[in-house]
């Protein structure tokens, strides 16, 4: 036991600096985490609270609007992370060969809607959607396409949204990607192109399979990212029409700070969080494998 | 394939190690004999670019123009006659002075306080070794990967319990125990050498004396990553600072931008205005911290 004092007396510079970090972690991060879990078996009121089990699951799984937002948070994701990939490397592909320069300006100018909040994105595409004075319906309407509702309309509101983060998103990727396009080395390209590559192939089956451990990390990232997509919903459908844009997060918000039912909305706190933690397995599962150059 | 001039070719011998490049290409600007692959590749370039670009334009159009214009079609690319009139009713509006400077405390403070709180805890962990240090980084990074909704609801009624609903602290302190400023840092000092240290201790200097004159000057560029980062990323957050405040005053200018539209509705001349002064702060920050964007990502991700 002694030991055990010493020891820690002696590493006490180190406690030191971690102890301000630490104090705050536990108490603002770690500890809310773990007492949400908690919450998620109470029926919480300002003064009576008690535990009621699994029954604000079992509610839940009886939502149909749950298993909307659930629906609805998949598809989003499914539509946005690839897209987004896609373009990010079609990007990264084309900008890369260029000189520095012009490297630069293109990452500058695919970054910059980046630094702009997503409230600030959401009020101009709220804008550019709006039915009757939009940029998008003129724009359609010049080249002879009828008026379309966008996000007033349940088959077209949450590709819409899809459409709008596709197109702003991305220029976090575009950098990183050509950050690691650049840590490929230059032997393996002359290996393929004296084998007879063309520049596409060459694409296809040198650079895409190498840049597979930041594509993994992006793809992970996207995921969690895209799961918790909240601005854009407050503030262009609120998760309507008829709840066709209704994403986990915005039922969070709306079940806790709406309803104030706590309860019910940590249960889906922890379910948004066992639904990322398994999305990030069973890519490291898919995506995972070492790559050695 | 290859069309490069002669003196090019000899430049390209001369330095020691010439970039790749996709055969055929050339670097431009240079001698201008771009291929038509290139010519294509630069088309779809502005092509995209001016597609992401084309929302901010219209921003900013749609600011200047004279209201009653806004609503007319086929609308105006370039405003005949540009108008201040909506900045003007913005600024009219009673609080969006204090929403900015509520902004600027809270991203400010948060990035302040980031920045002090993970270079320390970080240097324990890069440089240090003590019971517990496998266990508690595991923490730090695992947490990483839980969603901050996840803690949205148990910070609410702990702020609520500790009275600083609607206040500052309230805005701040959540942000100030992310784990990602920790994980930075220890990736960012673990480079350092641990050679200074040591010299450090031999010439006398008091354990916080290594931190604040040894680590501290060293560790400049990773703190003006975090820092511009989490100054950004703060300055556009919207969950938390909805929750947390309940009156008009503590509101940020994201909040108040997006209570702003519910306000007046179809005033969409004032809330462009009311967008494009938002966001230009953060367009000045990128355009002078350009280069920290577009290489800082890269420190502490992933390598291979």
């Amino acid at each position: 036991m002694a030991a055990f004092w010493q020891r820690l007396w002696k590493d006490r510079w180190a406690y030191f600096f971690l102890a301000p970090s630490l104090l705050l972690f536990l108490v603002f991060f770690l500890g809310p985490v773990l007492w949400s879990a908690y919450l998620s078996f109470l029926d919480y009121q300002v003064f009576s609270t008690r535990w009621v089990g699994l029954e604000n699951y079992r509610r839940l799984a009886a939502d149909p609007v749950f298993w909307l937002a659930l629906r609805n948070t998949f598809l989003y994701t499914l539509g946005v992370v690839p897209l987004w990939l896609l373009k990010a490397l079609i990007v990264a592909a084309l900008i890369f060969p260029f000189a520095r320069p012009i490297q630069t300006f293109f990452k500058s100018a695919f970054y910059l809607p980046h630094v702009t909040s997503a409230v600030i994105i959401s009020l101009i595409w709220l804008w550019i959607f709006n039915p009757p004075f939009g940029l998008l319906n003129y724009l359609l309407s010049m080249v002879g396409l009828p008026k379309v509702a966008w996000l007033g309309d349940t088959r077209t509101a949450l590709a819409s949204l899809i459409l709008m983060q596709v197109i702003m998103g991305g220029g976090s990727t575009i950098v990183m990607i050509t950050a690691a396009m650049g840590s490929i080395p230059a032997h393996l390209f002359e290996a393929a192109y004296l084998d007879g590559a063309t520049r596409v192939q060459a694409f296809l089956w040198v650079t895409v399979p190498l840049l597979r451990p930041t594509l993994l990390y992006l793809v992970v990232m996207g995921t969690i990212s895209s799961f918790q997509v909240f601005t854009n919903i407050y503030l262009m459908t609120e998760g309507g029409p008829q709840f066709a844009t209704m994403t986990i997060v915005y039922l969070i918000y709306d079940t806790a700070f709406k309803q104030f039912q706590f309860g019910p909305a940590s249960a889906l706190g922890v379910v948004l969080f066992l639904v990322i933690f398994a999305f990030a397995l069973v890519q490291y599962r898919f995506l995972g494998s070492e790559v050695e150059y | 394939m290859e069309r490069r001039g002669v003196i090019e070719q000899q430049e390209d011998q001369g330095r020691k190690r010439t970039p790749w490049r996709l055969p055929g290409t050339l670097r431009i600007p240079g001698r201008f004999a771009a291929t038509p692959g290139q010519v294509a590749a630069i088309a779809v370039l502005i092509g995209a670019a001016l597609l992401s670009f084309l929302p901010l334009y219209w921003m900013v159009i749609t600011a200047l123009q004279q209201p009653t214009l806004t609503v007319q079609l086929p609308p105006e690319w370039f405003p005949k006659a540009p108008t201040w009139q909506n900045f003007a009713e913005l600024f009219g509006r009673p609080l969006l002075g204090r929403w900015t400077l509520n902004s600027l405390i809270v991203a400010g403070g948060i990035t302040l306080a980031q920045l002090f709180f993970s270079t320390m805890a970080g240097y324990a962990f890069a440089k240090k070794r003590f019971l517990g240090r496998g266990f508690l980084f595991w923490l730090y990074i695992g947490s990483m990967m839980v969603p901050a909704q996840v803690t949205l609801i148990p910070l609410y009624i702990l702020m609520s319990r500790l009275h600083l609903i609607s206040t500052y602290w309230g805005l701040m302190l959540p942000s100030i125990a992310g784990p990602f400023g920790v994980f930075l840092m220890k990736q960012f000092m673990q480079s350092l050498p641990s050679e200074l240290i040591d010299a450090g201790r031999i010439d006398g200097c008091s354990e916080w004396g290594i931190y604040a004159r040894i680590i501290l000057p060293l560790a400049k560029p990773a703190m003006a990553v975090l820092g511009i980062f989490t100054f950004v990323g703060e300055w556009n957050e919207f969950l938390w600072p909805l929750v947390i405040t309940n009156t008009s005053e503590m509101r940020t200018l994201q909040v108040g931008l997006a209570l702003l539209q519910d306000e007046m509705p179809m005033a969409w001349g004032v809330i462009m205005a009311g967008a494009t002064y938002a966001a230009i702060p953060m367009v000045i920050v990128f355009l002078s911290f350009q280069r920290y964007f577009l290489k800082g990502l890269t420190v502490g991700a992933l390598k291979g």
